[in-house]
């Protein structure tokens, strides 16, 4: 960890570009987050794994300096958000969950106005707005009022604005949510560009998928902790690299049918409550010709099977032992818990 | 993304603090923001457009015989009035404004931006001046298509009407206040109603004040409002420049001197 007590440390050889420690929120008397650390190495891409609610975008607007700290201390390439705030925001880039562009101005005042309030001239600014609509595919619907963008038009010149004074540290918070999936891996590619250039990305995400896609290291957080933290690959390994999915066409076979994924993946299972449907982590995607045998053996007759990457439910069965959590149990993980209990 | 537009923007100078020149360009950018605003969504200038019209009409018809007996006589007193009382009610949807503004999404970007606090704040009240302009120029217009000529000339009505846009201005503050730590927009409007009808009518505007009770009187005299109102009635009717003049000055500068920066720290405070 570099300590550095000079006002202007050389951010190109600064190693972290975020080290946080015990971050903590409470609105009212839900603790958004609960002691999260962080620690982002500079040029890197470091996802923020986690369900709805999680706790992601308080910490980022914690670490982006628009929500003060309860708790803990955060740096930015050294500089602390709470002592130094002025300076952080002249490191980072932030683009919000939600668009954080002018609806009522076009995609062209918008960048002009960013770029005259980061200091450029008037000139300058038009041009960096004109380059920056060019780099992202905007230039056509450069004088049209927001109003009428698309959500990944939106997503697009949110991201413009945010790099208009080329920060070195980008929060990004789930920069693809509600994109369709061409939209979703035009930004991906962005993304990606901006890592090449020198550029550290935080991002934040409920897909695994997209973890999987961008980042270099994940932390999953879950109720406002950090549940597990590492490279993709340590935590695919800990999820397994695919997942089972199935259906029985009787529900009253289900139960019969998950004791037998159970027995023969070696693995806990999860059963969601609509639809009857049973899900597993798979760690080899062969030991499905078993499952059929056993299932066959039985007579269980299925609906519907298929092996699937796995998904965010999965990750969070395999590291917190239980499924994704809203706000209230689930039925089905009542009966995983009860289910747990007679194990 | 070519190499020269992703040139490390670590170059620049870090500063914790912002000075007082950066302040004052952020706001006027912020001012600018404010007027592209106004230009994209002219509906919005349908208050200031009518009001003055609709107050000027009534008031001094209503009124105009009851207290100078006809309406001509009364014009020098009610116009000024008028003004005052049209222009300030206009201030209050600046309030209104800014609280709709903050809590869309750009609101974010401004903070995580390293500009002056006050920028996004000084910015839009700034930008509201025009709003101030519009109505003060229509009033004046009304008061001269109904038959008021002010003896004090073309010029000292100028001043007079930027006397008026820059109280308004200064007024606007309190209603900025309110719509930093007000929950939602309409509060606002109502929170500011609240001030704004005792000082308004609680003043010198309509009607003559030695018609009043005397402890109605005593508060009558020392409102803000009565003195500015008395500083445009100098001004138009008789070119001089009071000493009311003055205590509006004060008036103004003190309301801003308070409730410029209780708005920013409430802002700054605010998520």
């Amino acid at each position: 960890m570099v300590e550095s007590k000079h006002r202007q440390p050389a951010l190109d050889n600064c190693e972290w570009a975020v080290e946080a420690r015990g971050l903590m929120k409470t609105f009212g008397d839900n603790r958004a987050v609960d002691g999260v650390d962080l620690n982002v190495r500079a040029g890197s891409i470091y996802g923020v794994l986690g369900p709805n609610g999680a706790g992601k975008t308080t910490t980022i607007r914690m670490l982006a300096t628009l929500l003060r700290l309860d708790a803990g201390s955060a740096r930015i390439f050294g500089y602390d958000v709470v002592k130094e705030p002025q300076i952080v925001r002249q490191l980072i880039g932030v683009t919000g969950q939600y668009a954080s562009v002018d609806e009522s101005l076009s995609a062209t005042e918008n960048l002009v106005i960013f770029s005259r309030l980061l200091g450029l001239g008037r000139a300058e600014s038009r041009r960096k707005a004109a380059e920056l609509l060019e780099e992202f595919g905007l230039t056509e619907a450069a004088k049209r009022p927001l109003k009428n963008f698309s959500g990944g038009m939106r997503r697009r010149l949110d991201l413009a604005a945010s790099l208009i004074a080329q920060p070195p540290l980008i929060f990004l918070d789930e920069p693809t949510t509600g994109l369709d999936p061409r939209t979703r891996a035009q930004m991906w590619d962005t993304i990606r560009r901006l890592v090449k250039t020198g550029s550290t990305v935080l991002l934040t995400t409920q897909y695994l998928d997209e973890a999987d896609q961008l980042a270099d290291r994940i932390a999953v957080i879950d109720r406002g902790r950090v549940v597990a933290e590492g490279t993709v690959d340590e935590l695919k390994a800990s999820v397994g690299t695919s997942s089972l999915h199935l259906r029985v066409q009787h529900a009253q076979d289900t139960e019969d049918a998950r004791q037998i994924v159970e027995q023969v993946l070696k693995v806990r299972s999860n059963v969601s409550a609509e639809a009857g449907r049973i899900t597993a982590p798979m760690a080899d995607a062969d030991l499905v010709t078993d499952l059929l045998i056993a299932l066959r053996t039985r007579g269980i007759s299925l609906a519907e099977i298929s092996v699937q990457k796995p998904t965010l439910d999965e990750v969070f069965l395999t590291i917190t032992g239980q499924g994704v959590q809203e706000s209230a149990p689930s039925e089905s993980e009542i009966s995983n818990r009860a289910e747990g209990v007679r194990a | 993304m070519s190499s020269t537009s992703m040139k490390r923007g670590t170059a620049r100078p870090l500063k914790n603090y912002t000075s007082f020149g950066q302040s004052v360009r952020n706001s006027l950018t912020m001012a600018y923001r404010g007027l592209l605003k106004i230009r994209r969504t002219p509906e919005q200038l349908f208050d200031v457009t009518f009001q003055p019209i609709i107050f000027t009409l009534m008031f001094t018809y209503i009124f105009g015989g009851a207290i100078s007996g006809d309406v001509q006589s009364y014009l020098p007193i009610i116009i000024p009035g008028i003004l005052v009382q049209t222009v300030i009610t206009t201030s209050i949807v600046t309030g209104v404004q800014l609280r709709e503004d903050m809590e869309k999404g750009v609101f974010d970007r401004f903070k995580s931006l390293p500009i002056a606090r006050i920028a996004p704040l000084a910015g839009a009240l700034l930008a509201d001046t025009i709003r101030y302009a519009i109505a003060t120029v229509l009033t004046l217009v009304m008061g001269y298509i109904m038959g008021y000529r002010p003896e004090g000339g073309l010029a000292n009505v100028a001043i007079a009407a930027l006397l008026v846009i820059v109280c308004s201005w200064a007024i606007s503050w309190i209603f900025a206040f309110f719509g930093v730590i007000a929950r939602t927009a309409s509060s606002v409007q109502g929170i500011s109603m609240i001030v704004l009808f005792p000082l308004t009518f609680l003043s010198n505007a309509f009607v003559p004040v030695e018609t009043m009770p005397n402890w109605l009187q005593w508060f009558v005299n020392i409102n803000p409002i009565s003195h500015l109102v008395s500083a445009v009635r100098d001004l138009a009717n008789h070119g001089t420049i009071g000493t009311d003049v003055a205590i509006t000055l004060i008036g103004a500068a003190v309301i801003v001197a308070v409730f410029a920066p209780l708005t920013v720290r409430a802002y700054m405070r605010r998520t």
